[in-house]
């Protein structure tokens, strides 16, 4: 694979998140204790490139929704770079108007995102108004209506509140908001995981269409393993506030290497699984406020030795983990299963 | 073959509106044997949390049970007193619920839940009671139960507050254990821990388990059998090796089609067009008739009921044995 002189459309660096989860200010006076962070995301570096669908991957607690929001400019963040097709962007001051066109976000409850005092119209035309792309009101009522079709709904529907729709077709009327401005980058925020799994198909193959169609890029978050392969290029699996693992999606699933994105492959459950045994997954996520010394996946590793417990591992070669970089393997278990 | 520990004829379920009465559930028949875990799948709205809530008695007005009969253990439970039908409640039907912050009283320690429950349904004292209760969060899997029993629910983190979930469902011995999405609330890699508990356990005591989820992941890896509803109805019955690997009915074939695989990677997923129709406006004939690719005209009128296919049992007309759309079913 050769370095394609095209600007990627999304370059994150080191970029990092934390909330202040102190006591008040008087109760840590009085009863004494510290001041407390959460290191929601801890350092999270990746790239995604024009037309490309990345995933982020993660458990609960696993910094992948701070990440979205952050790179949608909903929340600054603590530190580290974003950079949008090569906008440099430093969050505090929020994006330029123009950027802000480009960039879409599709949140996960379709039920709570769309305002329900709204006709679908409007809902969808809002975007249309606020950056002036309509001349007049026929043509920004012929881009709904065109908006509509594009995601599978009629333009008729445009009269309606959105209590009239199904979860599924919520989340298409707000993928249709998401694309009313021309959006070229697209931050899906768990998209599918409140809806049905014939539901879920309906909207995967539609946004699947758009991609084609419009050249759309994605940052897709899921804590579905099984959607993430179907929809993404490239997957980076969180642990705690950090990236432990980037790799195309084909080599995660035939050869994941981190000790976790095995650990996670192992437990999904699986239509492919009937009748079968699987292998014990130890413990669970840790507390954030308070995470292990180290590499903070040790304390559940079946190959955490010292080192892990003391010494944080860089990134090398896509994944985090000591083991793999010494070569160290789990015993009987072979690599490429 | 042994007595069915659950057996459900003919259940229906109706809710008495102003607008009419909307029939949720539709002449649903199951048996459930002794270790047997029964997998119940459908989309939001199939009916079957509602199953599984008629099957406990649980039913909130204005939903009854409108016809049908449920018998436990040969015993006919479904027109029992309410005060018989607590008894059995708890203690011989166990249960098991999505969300495991809101099946523990957060103002008692986990403990005293687990001792009152023992106490309740089983004639022992206070110290035999708290020395099974120990014993039943060891079996749970919960590290240091003599420490943890004296533990507040909001101590425990989700994967072990469904532990004790587990050991409430299970503390009178039941013979059956209704787990209704036992694992949604749950992080993936806690989610398979708690499946392979609710198996190990159900197995050992030989309790028999309704397990209701619209996860087949779970369903594939943990039940024995497989009912597949819709729009309240058991579509598709058999072993799940068979559900799921040759589905008949042609919504259990989209339902499988749907799902994304970890094993390949397809460029699209097979889609069923359209959604479940409400309750109010369920079609005629086969429900399913108006998203289904193979609907002829006899769809269109007569309601499918179960008929036998290979080793399960599908409601599809393409089944009826009569030759007519075999050839669009193969």
């Amino acid at each position: 694979m050769s370095a394609a002189p095209e600007r990627p459309m999304l370059e994150v660096a080191d970029l990092r998140k934390s909330f202040d989860v102190s006591k008040p200010f008087l109760e840590r006076m009085l009863g004494g204790g510290h001041r407390q962070y959460l290191k929601a995301v801890d350092g999270v570096s990746f790239t995604i490139r024009k037309g490309e669908t990345f995933a982020l991957v993660g458990e609960s607690g696993s910094g992948k929704s701070t990440v979205a929001r952050m790179v949608v400019g909903l929340m600054p963040p603590s530190a580290g770079r974003i950079v949008i097709d090569g906008n440099v962007l430093s969050g505090r001051q929020g994006y330029p108007r123009a950027l802000r066109r480009r960039l879409q976000m599709i949140f996960q409850d379709p039920y709570a995102s769309l305002d329900p005092r709204w006709r679908v119209a409007d809902i969808i035309a809002e975007p249309i108004r606020a950056f002036g792309l309509a001349p007049d009101r026929a043509t920004e009522q012929a881009r709904v209506g065109e908006l509509l079709s594009l995601v599978g709904l009629h333009p008729a529907d445009g009269v309606k509140f959105p209590h009239e729709f199904s979860g599924g077709q919520r989340q298409r009327i707000a993928i249709a908001r998401a694309l009313a401005a021309d959006a070229e980058f697209i931050v899906c925020d768990e998209p599918t995981s409140a809806l049905d799994v014939s539901v879920q198909a309906q909207i995967l193959n539609l946004m699947k269409d758009l991609q084609q169609r419009l050249g759309l890029t994605y940052l897709f978050i899921s804590h579905n393993l099984a959607v993430v392969r179907h929809m993404a290029a490239t997957i980076g699996v969180m642990y705690l506030g950090r990236i432990v693992e980037v790799a195309p999606a084909e080599e995660l699933f035939s050869r994941p290497r981190h000790p976790y994105t095995r650990m996670l492959l192992d437990a999904v459950p699986d239509l492919g699984m009937t009748g079968r045994t699987r292998r014990p997954v130890q413990g669970e996520v840790p507390n954030p406020i308070d995470p292990p010394s180290g590499c903070t996946f040790h304390p559940r590793c079946p190959l955490a030795n010292d080192r892990c417990r003391a010494e944080a591992p860089a990134t090398i070669d896509g994944v985090a983990c000591h083991a793999v970089q010494e070569g160290r393997t789990e015993p009987g278990r072979a690599v490429s299963a | 073959m042994t007595e069915p520990v659950l057996s459900v004829r003919d259940l229906t379920v109706e809710f008495v509106t102003r607008r009419g009465t909307l029939r949720a559930i539709d002449s649903v028949s199951f048996d459930i044997a002794p270790g047997e875990v029964l997998g119940v799948v459908g989309e939001s709205g199939a009916g079957k949390s509602l199953t599984g809530t008629a099957v406990i008695g649980l039913l909130d007005p204005p939903g009854r049970i409108a016809g049908g009969e449920i018998r436990l253990s040969g015993r006919r439970i479904d027109d029992l007193p309410a005060d018989e039908m607590r008894r059995i409640r708890g203690k011989r039907i166990g249960m098991v619920f999505q969300d495991p912050l809101t099946s523990l009283n957060p103002l008692y320690r986990v403990g005293d839940q687990l001792v009152e429950t023992i106490m309740t349904h089983l004639p022992v004292g206070r110290d035999e009671a708290r020395r099974r209760a120990i014993d039943l969060l060891a079996e749970v899997g919960i590290p240091a139960p003599e420490r943890r029993i004296d533990g507040w629910p909001h101590e425990f983190s989700g994967g072990m507050r469904q532990r004790v979930v587990i050991a409430l469902a299970l503390c009178a011995e039941p013979d059956l254990v209704i787990a209704d999405e036992p694992t949604t609330a749950l992080d993936v890699s806690v989610q398979a821990q708690i499946i392979a508990l609710l198996k190990r356990l159900c197995r050992e005591r030989g309790t028999a388990v309704m397990l209701i989820t619209h996860d087949m992941g779970v369903i594939a890896e943990t039940a024995d059998r497989v009912a597949v509803m819709y729009a309240g109805r058991i579509v598709e019955i058999g072993p799940v090796r068979e559900v799921v690997k040759h589905p008949r009915h042609p919504y259990a074939q989209g339902l499988m089609g749907s799902i994304p695989a970890l094993e390949e990677s397809r460029e699209r997923l097979q889609q069923i067009e359209g959604s479940m129709p409400r309750l109010a406006a369920i079609p005629k004939g086969c429900a399913f008739n108006p998203r289904c690719p193979h609907a002829f005209a006899r769809c269109m009128v007569e309601k499918p009921v179960l008929l036998e296919s290979g080793a399960s049992r599908v409601a599809c007309w393409l089944h009826d044995g009569t030759g007519l759309g075999e050839e669009t079913a193969a």
